[in-house]
Order: structure tokens, then sequence, then C-alpha cells
């Protein structure tokens, strides 16, 4: 008997969308050792869940396998009858998903989600496995496991029901757990626990995974082997740490190189200058919920401030009370010294037209039904006033300077272009407008790592050329580092930690800062290793933002 | 109750020989998948399909018996697979036609469509053309009373039957030529409905997007005033309405039809106002909208250059739905007879006044046939804009996956 | 529980805010009549006195706003007026009291109710099985078929499929009557069988609404993630469809049930017409050609009061299964 459990030959994918079929994965070779954890890597759109589905013989609507073996233990799945299959989900190979809020049955309790797989493949009795579910929610570093799963999946946060999840795929002691993107969801803190938690208990069950993920840190902590996709097509395989120290294709080579990008430090802001804009003393609030408390920092000319935090730290608001969709409740914004008023419909054109703003999502900040061209005209007609020649040489000097070719661009739509593509032309419209500050929020984070890479560097270039100032809303920290003169932290609407990038990163640190930096995974095999061994088992996560 | 033992004796028969299909199936093709994995639900779908395929062509071959009470028995299926042969012929040929010629985009528009489009396309067609230029078609006037004409309502213009040539559907009781009313019902009951859909359009689809844009007070007001017109069901509504119409209009000498169509284009605005401020408010929410709001733009650009061209395909599809509504209300208000007045020829008073000709179906199925002919009218092309609809729909929510 | 309790009322207190701005709207819409009602009612040649008479009867020398109080207050107390046919009769031929519009109503209320439930008897279990089924085998032959099939029907109007039914099932085969002559004391399986036909004809109606809602729902359900999670944990697609869908589709599917009864309202008009029912729709449509306003405006706020009572009905049922509601946090 040999230790192969997993093994998928010339595996071919096809997708139905334009009415017809078009390949997803064009030939993929796959082996797994018993208890082996291989990392599946890819750009969305890459293939990489629709492989991990076929990995267990299961296909969504709308796709199909055209060609090639998937290999359990010697069954062939795709062959196999439908009972035969179904003795083995849950019971001999097992699925995590990617958003358990989704995934967990709102209308049954997570205990009796549970143990519906032990009890009906015959594994353990309902008491047994409730018993067991208890145990392996102890074992997942869940708070409260004896009473955690008699509630109602709506009851439990998001990373505990991520947790919950993985307990119950460990529930029938799988061989082999499919894990897809179990942490994208998540907040940076969150992610963490969930990461370890993860590792430990496939580590200490002996448990084979296939682990899908876009997040090269992440998945450098988890697995033993790592295997690239591209575009349907594998790129290569091998060892984590080989994998890591020496690539050998271009494309992997690329992937891990973008973490490199940094900018030079800039001298400190000069003392007394006037800073482009000022945000005083904001208190903002949504109804009756208030969201910001006196927030106040300042921003200058052809520097970038970073505002840090996670979900619901109240960055994005700030954001919305500088522009004056949301008029703060006492506090006031400057700009070049002058006092802007509180709501956009009350300034005037020219200060609409000095700030701009990208937007996080390109799908919708650009009008589907306008060219590219209308799209970036009209604010050069509405603000400057150009039509006709002028108007059409200004918009193709603003593609050019944003590198996409006028003549090649100027009439396609917007869902003619890339995902990058779009977040260039919502640039060229903010430049179009020729502002000096400009709201960047999470301009990056819907975009696959090398795409980033290429938006930060051509910010970057636009910021030297037009003395621009930047406001960047991120949570990511790589970004932080890469780009940012001055960062701002903001928690639960208030700003925890503000300062040059410099003294950001070096300690000491508020606690809370020192949480954020220390989450964010690095690209070291045993970054989590040591991370757990520094803050101490139980000091990770939730009890850490406790005790603040 | 013999019917109702036969109908369970038949049920078990099929159930019978679904499993033996299935059993057939496992064994002469030595357990391929799709007949091992096949759920028995599946197997009785099958054979209970061929069952009522086989019932089917036996009732065409006995509707063609010489035997004249077999032959009446199944006149009316014969006409329907007759009909619906010819129409599927029609319909294929018509997109045959359309895949090779026009522009690139029709033609690619027609490769794509599936056959039950393309019947819808095509009679929608058919039903404009008679409707735009009935009184160049029809061969008399829609309430020219032919003078010295024998009333006979049957069908074909048998003269052995007592009929005329001349007169190909007939003519009704006071001696009015059935085809040209039917002609003359496409301009007056298509034509209303059509006016009514854009006039209920036009209100409801401005107030809609108005709610939407400005939000606060205006959309609370409308909005709740929209749901105590929704709360009363729209034809009882029209009904009473048309109560109070009837008087109004004898007062004023307006003629009741133009407040039919005030009337039910208003309550039928409710409907395209709730869906114009939701499609609204989903686009309002969009970045490129607070983009727009940023940059200071106007509410006449708002609306009109990033709003109503991203609503335009909801509306399109919406717009058939409601004009299919509208169409079945009026033709329901006629055949009650508060709807369309004489002398204007429409569907459905046509079928209230001949709808007691199908108790003859037994002895003269032609005879049956004249009042549903014009409510067949009224249903094939309610069917066929429904037809459309379903396809605009499947093809924009395939588009988004 | 508390936090349903509170929501249920709310909406219960909407609902019956909704039925009394309804019934402003009525009898604000039959006071745009022009002229008078003494004058319709008896016509343009009729004696002063008579006419006095009867403004006196109707109250028609109050306020608008006194006026609808009264009426108001009589509706709920079951006094629904006397009809002008009732009134005209007893003026110009003398004559003791005649029917009120109560007692006119109340027994074809119960004949169209007793129609109501017999289509709601056939049509609601065979539209949820059609359209789960439908759901489960979606893209197959049978689901277009049936996709075809409903759309068809719900784009005919009533009275096509009325009569189609009547030649195919009343002249051509004589299985059932196609004149539904119901009277009072009748036995219940007479009573029946003469509703059969109107009732197959709604059914056949609401049916395809109904199955199209649900094929729609149950297709939004099984697309959920927590389904693939439940075929992905090796469960039989027996258990899935029960444990897994039908708890989560129980909310979706009583909305369906309950506004297509509401949809059943609309067309118990027609179909009362054709089979000449004595139902409440019947009443409504006579009434309208006659134009006798009482009774007019009694059948359009019962008929307003059943279609605000179903939404109600769905509304309330859904949240009640919603566990999110049930169990808070």
């Amino acid at each position: 008997m040999t230790d192969t459990l997993l093994e998928i030959c010339g595996l071919k994918l096809e997708g139905r969308f334009d009415e017809k079929w078009n390949p997803i994965i064009n030939g993929v070779d796959l082996t797994l050792k018993k208890g082996e954890v291989l990392g599946l890597i890819g750009e969305s759109g890459a293939g990489k869940s629709t492989l991990g589905l076929a990995a267990m013989g299961f296909c969504r609507d709308g796709v199909r396998i055209s060609a090639g073996t998937v290999k359990f233990d010697g069954i062939d799945l795709l062959t196999a009858s439908a009972a035969v299959k179904r003795g083995l989900l849950g019971k001999r190979i097992a699925y995590v998903a990617q958003s358990a809020a989704a995934s967990f049955n709102p209308a049954h309790r997570i205990i009796d989600q549970h143990v519906e797989g032990p009890t009906q493949h015959g594994v353990m009795s309902r008491a047994e496995s409730e018993a067991d579910g208890m145990a392996l929610y102890e074992k997942l570093r869940l708070p409260d496991p004896e009473q955690i799963g008699f509630r109602y999946p709506h009851q439990v946060s998001g990373g505990q029901l991520q947790r919950a999840m993985t307990a119950m795929a460990m529930a029938c002691r799988p061989d082999l757990i499919i894990f897809d993107e179990p942490t994208t969801a998540l907040d940076v803190t969150t992610q963490i626990e969930v990461l370890a938690s993860i590792r430990d208990i496939v580590k200490d069950f002996n448990t084979a995974a296939i682990y899908i993920t876009h997040d090269l840190a992440g998945v450098a902590q988890m697995a033993d082997r790592i295997k690239v996709l591209l575009k349907g097509d594998e790129v290569e395989t091998a060892d984590t740490r080989t994998m890591l120290s020496h690539p050998t294709q271009e494309y992997t080579k690329s992937l891990w190189a973008v973490r490199s990008f940094e900018r030079p430090l800039k001298s400190p802001v000069v003392a007394g200058a006037v800073p482009v804009v000022s945000v005083q003393n904001i208190d903002a609030a949504y109804g009756k919920a208030k969201v910001l408390h006196d927030v106040s920092f300042d921003m200058y000319e052809g520097r970038t401030v970073a505002v840090v935090g996670e979900s619901g730290s109240g960055k994005s608001t700030v954001a919305r009370c500088i522009t004056g969709l949301l008029p703060p409740m006492t506090g006031q914004i400057s700009f070049g010294g002058e006092v802007m008023p509180a709501d956009y419909r009350k300034r005037t054109k020219d200060q609409l037209r000095q700030v701009q703003m990208i937007y996080q999502m390109a799908d919708t900040a650009l009008n589907p039904r306008m060219s590219i061209g209308e799209i970036i005209a009209r604010p050069v007609q509405f603000y400057l006033g150009l039509t006709g020649k002028a108007k059409r040489a200004r918009v193709d000097a603003l593609l050019e300077q944003i590198e996409l070719e006028p003549f090649e661009y100027y009439d396609r739509l917007p869902s003619e272009l890339s995902g990058g593509q779009k977040q260039r032309i919502g640039i060229a419209r903010a430049l179009a407008a020729e502002p000096k500050f400009i709201i960047c929020d999470e301009v990056t984070s819907a975009l696959d790592q090398l795409v980033a890479e290429g938006i930060l560097r051509l910010l970057a270039k636009l910021q030297d050329e037009l003395k621009l100032s930047y406001m960047f809303i991120t949570h990511d920290l790589a970004t932080v580092r890469a780009i940012a003169d001055e960062v701002v932290v903001m928690k639960d609407g208030r700003v925890v930690e503000a300062g040059p990038k410099k003294e950001m990163f070096t300690p000491p640190h508020h606690p809370y800062t020192d949480l954020l930096l220390s989450s964010v995974p690095e690209m070291d095999p045993d970054w989590l290793t040591n991370l757990l061994q520094e803050r101490g088992v139980d000091n990770i996560g939730d009890a850490a933002v406790g005790k603040m | 109750m013999s019917f109702v033992i036969n109908t369970i004796i038949c049920l078990a028969v099929i159930a019978g020989a679904a499993w033996a299909f299935r059993r057939l199936g496992q064994y002469g093709t030595a357990n391929a998948p799709q007949y091992r994995d096949m759920p028995f639900g599946v197997a009785f779908g099958y054979v209970l399909a061929l069952v009522v395929l086989v019932w089917l062509a036996l009732a065409y071959v006995a509707s063609l018996s010489s035997d004249t009470a077999v032959a009446n028995k199944f006149f009316f299926l014969g006409v329907a697979i007759n009909g619906f042969i010819l129409f599927s012929i029609a319909a294929w040929l018509f997109r045959m036609f359309g895949c090779h010629v026009g522009t690139q985009r029709t033609r690619k528009l027609f490769r794509a469509m599936p056959l039950t489009a393309s019947f819808g396309v095509m009679i929608i067609l058919i039903y404009a053309i008679l409707a735009i230029f009935a009184p160049v078609i029809a061969p008399y006037g829609q309430d020219e009373i032919l003078q010295g004409v024998a009333a006979n309502i049957i069908p074909g213009g048998d003269p052995a039957l007592g009929g005329d040539p001349a007169f190909p559907l007939g003519t009704d009781q006071i001696g009015r030529d059935i085809m040209s009313r039917l002609i003359y019902g496409a301009q007056n009951t298509v034509g209303i409905a059509f006016a009514t859909t854009l006039l209920a359009f036009f209100i409801g689809g401005s107030l809609g997007f108005l709610a939407a844009v400005v939000g606060g007070w205006t959309d609370q007001v409308l909005s709740r005033g929209v749901d105590v017109l929704m709360a009363i069901p729209s034809l009882i509504f029209a009904l009473l309405l048309m109560t109070i119409a009837s008087v109004w209009s004898a007062r004023l000498g307006i003629p009741l039809t133009v407040f039919m169509v005030l009337i039910i284009a208003v309550i039928d605005s409710t409907r395209v106002f709730r869906l114009a401020r939701a499609v609204g408010q989903n686009i309002v929410v969009m970045d490129y909208i607070e983009a727009a709001k940023l940059r200071g733009e106007g509410m006449w650009y708002l609306v009109f250059r990033e709003i109503l061209p991203n609503a335009t395909a909801p509306l399109l599809a919406e717009f058939g739905l409601r004009f299919c509504f509208v169409f079945l209300t009026i033709a329901a208000l006629s055949f009650l007879g508060v709807g369309i007045q004489p002398p204007l020829a429409d569907w459905g008073t046509m079928v209230r006044d001949s709808a007691a000709f199908i108790n003859y179906a037994q002895f003269a199925p032609k005879a049956a046939l004249t009042p549903l002919l014009a409510a067949g009218a009224i249903a094939l092309l309610t069917v066929a804009v429904n037809f459309v609809v379903d396809w605009m729909l499947h093809r924009s929510s395939g588009l988004k996956e | 529980m508390g936090n349903v309790l509170s929501i249920i009322l709310q909406r219960l207190a909407l609902g019956l805010l909704t039925l009394l701005i309804v019934s402003i709207v009525i009898f604000v819409a039959v006071n745009m009549l022009p002229g008078d009602f003494a004058e319709l009612i008896l016509g343009q040649g009729a004696t002063p006195e008579a006419v006095k008479s009867i403004r006196e009867d109707l109250g028609l020398d109050q306020s608008l706003v006194s006026r609808y109080f009264g009426w108001l207050g009589g509706m709920l107390t079951g006094d629904l007026g006397t009809s002008f046919a009732q009134l005209n009769f007893q003026t110009n031929m003398g004559g003791g009291a005649g029917k009120t519009v109560a007692q006119q109503i109340a027994p074809r209320f119960a004949n169209t109710m007793f129609l109501a439930m017999v289509t709601a008897a056939i049509a609601v279990p065979v539209a949820v099985t059609l359209g789960i089924l439908a759901a489960l085998y979606r893209n197959t032959i049978f689901d277009r078929a049936a996709n075809i099939f409903t759309l068809s029907s719900i784009s005919s109007p009533e009275f096509f499929m009325a009569y189609v039914l009547i030649l195919f099932l009343a002249v051509l085969n004589p299985i059932l009557p196609s004149l539904s002559n119901i009277y009072d004391g009748m036995a219940f399986s007479d009573r029946l069988n003469k509703s059969l036909l109107p009732a197959l004809t709604l059914t056949l109606v609401v049916t395809a609404h109904m199955m199209r809602m649900t094929r729609a729902a149950i297709i939004n359900l099984l697309a959920s993630p927590y389904i693939e999670m439940a075929r992905l944990k090796g469960m039989s697609p027996m258990r899935v469809i029960v444990k897994h869908a039908l708890p989560n589709a129980l909310a979706p599917i009583i909305n369906v049930v309950a506004l297509n009864l509401a949809y059943l309202i609309t067309g118990v008009v027609v179909v009362e017409v054709v089979f000449v029912y004595p139902g409440i729709g019947q009443l409504f449509v006579d009434s309208v050609k006659i134009r006798d306003i009482p009774v007019v405006q009694a059948c359009c706020l019962i008929f307003a009061a059943a279609y605000i009572l179903l939404n109600l009905t769905a509304d309330i049922m859904s949240i009640l299964s919603n566990p999110r509601l049930r169990h808070p946090k």
C-alpha cells in the first residue's frame, strides 16, 4: 500500500458562460500524501476553488469535468456511483468553505449540524459526537466550548464560526480536508488565530489538506508544499521553503517580489507649513450611532497620509466627512488654511474640484454605460470648460499619464477593461479635475498583488510629478509600508496613534498598533510559530484585543 | 367517480412502467451512470411524457376520422396540434430568416434566441402590423352592418353550411364581418393597452426615480401613498373607479375609454413606481453616482446621463410584463361589459357576445371557434410578450454570473 | 420572543391603519360622483318629493366627514346600508323594507369563500409540489415544459381558460356541469360538483403563478452555500431537501401561497361571471353595471380587507419562521 492519498491526473474543467463551454482548468496533475498539507495559490479567476471542489468529485452548476481522473485512496471519484461518493464525502473527505456565515444552515443550531455527519455516516452516536464536538471546540480555542454549539449560527461571530466549521469538518476524522480561502473574509487580527488553530488541529490529527488561498504569507505558515496556478495552468510546485527561497518561474518570482516595493523616506514636514487639508476635532454619527470621536490630523503637499484600521474603525467615515457627504456634528475641515463648508452641496465648484476621490471597487465607480473617453472628459469639461479638440487632447494626455494608449481605450466601455485598468481610469478621472488632494479608499484591496503594485507605483509617480497629497485609507500594512509618509492608526472611531512612518514601524507602539503590526503574516514559514511563542498561546486575537 | 378510479389506475400503470423502464435501462446499458443514478421521479416523468405524446397522436388521428361524432369530439385537439406545429415551423423559419438577414447585431441576437422567444418576436411583429394597418387590411369596417347577409358565425365560409366565401370567419349576430372585427380589435385593444402602459410608465417611472434620487420626505410620502393604493386589488379598484367614471362620462360627453385609460394607467403606475424606485435606489448607491454628486452635477444630469441609461434593461422587461397585465385587465373589463365600448370592436367584448356558441361544440365544433378565436387572440399576444420577456430576463440574469 | 411579538403587533397595527386609509380612499372615490345620489337612483325625471325623501334616507344633507364616520360605523357593526336598486324599488313602488346590503352580501360571501377554499385545497399542494420538482430538476425537459405551460397559463385571460375548460370538460366530455347554480341547503357533494369547474379554472391560473414563484424561491435557496455544504458532507438528496432546504424554504413558500390567495380575489370576479356562480364577485360586477353605489362600496371594502389580511398573514408568517428573529442574539 502506497501512502498516496489523492491523485489527480490531467484534470480539465470547463465552465459555462457566454452561452458556451470555456476552459477553466487546462490539465492539472496533483498528488497528495497522507498527512501532507498542499497550498494551492493563484490570483482570483485562476480556477483554484473549482479545482478544490473537483478534488472531491464535485462540480457546481455550470461547471463540468471534461477530462482526467481523480483518485482518492484508489477510488475513482469521477466514475464512482453517487452512493459511493456520498459515503466518502463528509466521512473521509471534508470541506471548509470561504464564508462560514453563509455555509452554516441558519435554521439549525451549530452542534446539530456538527453531529449530522458522524451520525448519518454511522461513525458515532449523537451523544458521543456532541461530546467530541465540544472537545474539538476547546481544542480550536473557541470561547465557552460547552455552550457555544447550542447557539444558532447568526449568534456567533465570523471568526468563531470559521473555527466551528473546521471542527465540523473534523467531526468524522477525515483523511483529507479541503480549505477554500478560510481566512479571506476575516479581519487581520482574527485571521491569525483562525490560521493558528487550523494549523494545529491539522497537525494533531495528521490530516492531509489542500489549502486554497491567494494569501502568500498565510499559505507559507500552513503548507508543506505549494502549487502555484495561473489562469488554469500550473506554474510550478515545490516544497514550501524551496519555493520561498528559490522560485524558478518568472511568474512566481514576480509574486514574491511585490513585497519589496517601498518608497524612499521623505524629509520631515517643514515646521509652520500650511497643511493642504486639516481635519480638526471631528465628531460624526450615522443617525444616533456615533462613529467618530474627536478625530484630528493634517495632510501636507506632496505627501501621503495612510489611515489604517480594521473594518468598523471609522476610517472611511473620515473620508466621507472630508468630501462633505457626511457633515460632521462638531469640528471642521479646512483646505489650504480656509475652513470649508461641511456639506458638499454648499461648497463652490472650485472647492469640489480640489478634493477628488478614488474608490475601492472600480466596477461600481465607473458608469458601465459610458465610454472611457466620456468618463474622463466629463470633469475636464465640467471644471475646466474645455470642449471639442482641446477636451480630446486633454483626455488623451490624461490617458497617457496613467499609461494607457489613448487610441485604443478612448471608445471602450468599462466592462471591456481589466480590474487594474479600470482602477487607472478612476485615477485619470480624479486627475482630470486637476486637484491638490486625492482620497484613495482601499484602492488596491480588490486587486491582485501584481496589479496592485502597478497602481501603487503609478500613484507614487503621479505624486512626485504633480505635487499631489494623498489620504490613503487601507487595512493592509504592507501597502502602508510601501507608500505612506505619515500614518494614522484608528480604532473604534478614535485616532490611536499618529506620526511619521519611520516612528510607526519602530517600537515602542501603542498596544493596538503592536497587535496590528504583528498580525501581518510574513513570508517566513516559521513566522506564525515564533509569533505564537512570543505572545503565549492564550494571548492571541480576541483575548489580546479584549485586554486593551 | 369512475373518472377518478380510471385516473388512479392509469397512474399506477405508468409507475410500474417507469420502474420497468429504469430496470431495463440499467440492464441494457450495463449500469451506465445515467440509468444507475436516475431517480424514480425522472423515470416516471419520461414514461408519463411518452404516454401523453402517444395519446395526443391518437387524438390527432381521431380528429381526422370520417365518423363525425368522433371527429367532432377531437376537432379542437386537432386544431390545437395543427396550430402548435404550424407556429413552431413558422417560428423556426422566422429565426432562420433573422439569422441571415439584418445587421451584424440582430443576426447575433437571433442566433442566441430560443425558439419560444423567436415565436414571441414573430407574433408581436404580426400584431403590430395588423394594428397599424388595420383599416388597410380589414375588408370591411369594424361597425359596418352588412345588409342582406345572413348571420352565420361558422368560420370557413362554406356555402354548404350557409356561409359565404366573402366572409372567411363568418358574420356575427347583427351581420358584421368577424374577421374585420378581429383585425380592428388588434388596433383597438392592443393600441389602447399600449397607450395605457406608456402613460403608466411615464407616471410611475418619473415619480419612482424622483423618490430614489431625492429620498427623504418626498420618498416617504410617495411610497406610503403607493402602499395604500396597492392595498386594494387592482381589478376591484378599477371596477369601482369605472363605475364613477361612467357617470362622469355620460355627463361630460367624454368617451368612457378615455377614463379607462387614465384609471388603469394610474393604478398600474404604482407597480412601475415600486420597480423604478428599487432600480433607482440600486443605482444611486453606486460610487459613480457619488462621484458625480461630489463633482457638483445637477439633478438633470444625474437622472438622464447617469441613472436612466443603467435602468433601461430592467425597465424594458417590466414594460413587457406591465403591458400584458394592462392588456389582460382591459380585456377583463371589456368582457365584463365596462371596458372598451361599442362601436369600437374589441376582443373582450367579442368573447362575451359569442360565448354561448361554446355549447354547440358537440354538434357543430366550428361554431364554438368564434368566441375562442377572440379569446385566443388575447392569449396569443400575452404569451408571446411573456416569452420574450422571459428570455430577456434570463439573458440579463445570465450576464451577471 | 418579546422582540417578535412587538414586531407582529406593529405589523397588525400597520395593517389596520392601511385598512382605515383604504376605507377613506373608497369613500372619497365614491363621493367624487357628480351631482346627487338621489338623482342617480331615481333618474332625471324624479319628482322633487321623492328626491327629498331619498336624500333624507341617505343622510345626504349631512357633511362629508360625518357621513364617512356614519358609514364606517355601519360597516363595523355589520350595517352596510341599503342598495340603490332596493331603495328605488321601495320609493317608487311603495312597500316594506327590502333586503339590506348585508343580507344581499352575506350568502354570496359564503359562496365565494367556499369557491376560494376549494381552489386553495387543490392549487396549493399541486403548485408547491410541482414548483419544488421544477426547482430540483431545473433546466431539464420537464422544467422547460413546465415553464412554457405556466407562462402560457399566466398569460391567458381567465375567461379564455374558463371557456377552454367548459369546452373540454362540460361540452365535449360531459363530466362536470358548466353552470354553477348553487343555492342554500344543497348537499355538500352537489355543491362541490357544481363549483368544481370554476375552481379548476382558478386553480390553473393560480397554480401557474404559485409554481413559478415556488420554483424561484427554491432555486434561490438551493444556490446558498449551506446547501452545497450539506451535499459536501455526503448527505442524501432527500435529507438535503427535508432537513436543510425545507426549514428555510417555509417562509418563502408561505409567502408565495398567501400572495397568490390574495391574487385569487381578483380572479374570482371574472370566473364567477363566466360560470354564473352566485358569489360576491358577480354581485359586484352587476352592481357596477347598474351603479348601485352602496353595494359596490361594500364589496370593494370586503375585497380590500381580504387582500390586506392575506398580505398581513404572509408578512407575519415569514417573521415567525425566521430563525434570526426567533432566536435573537
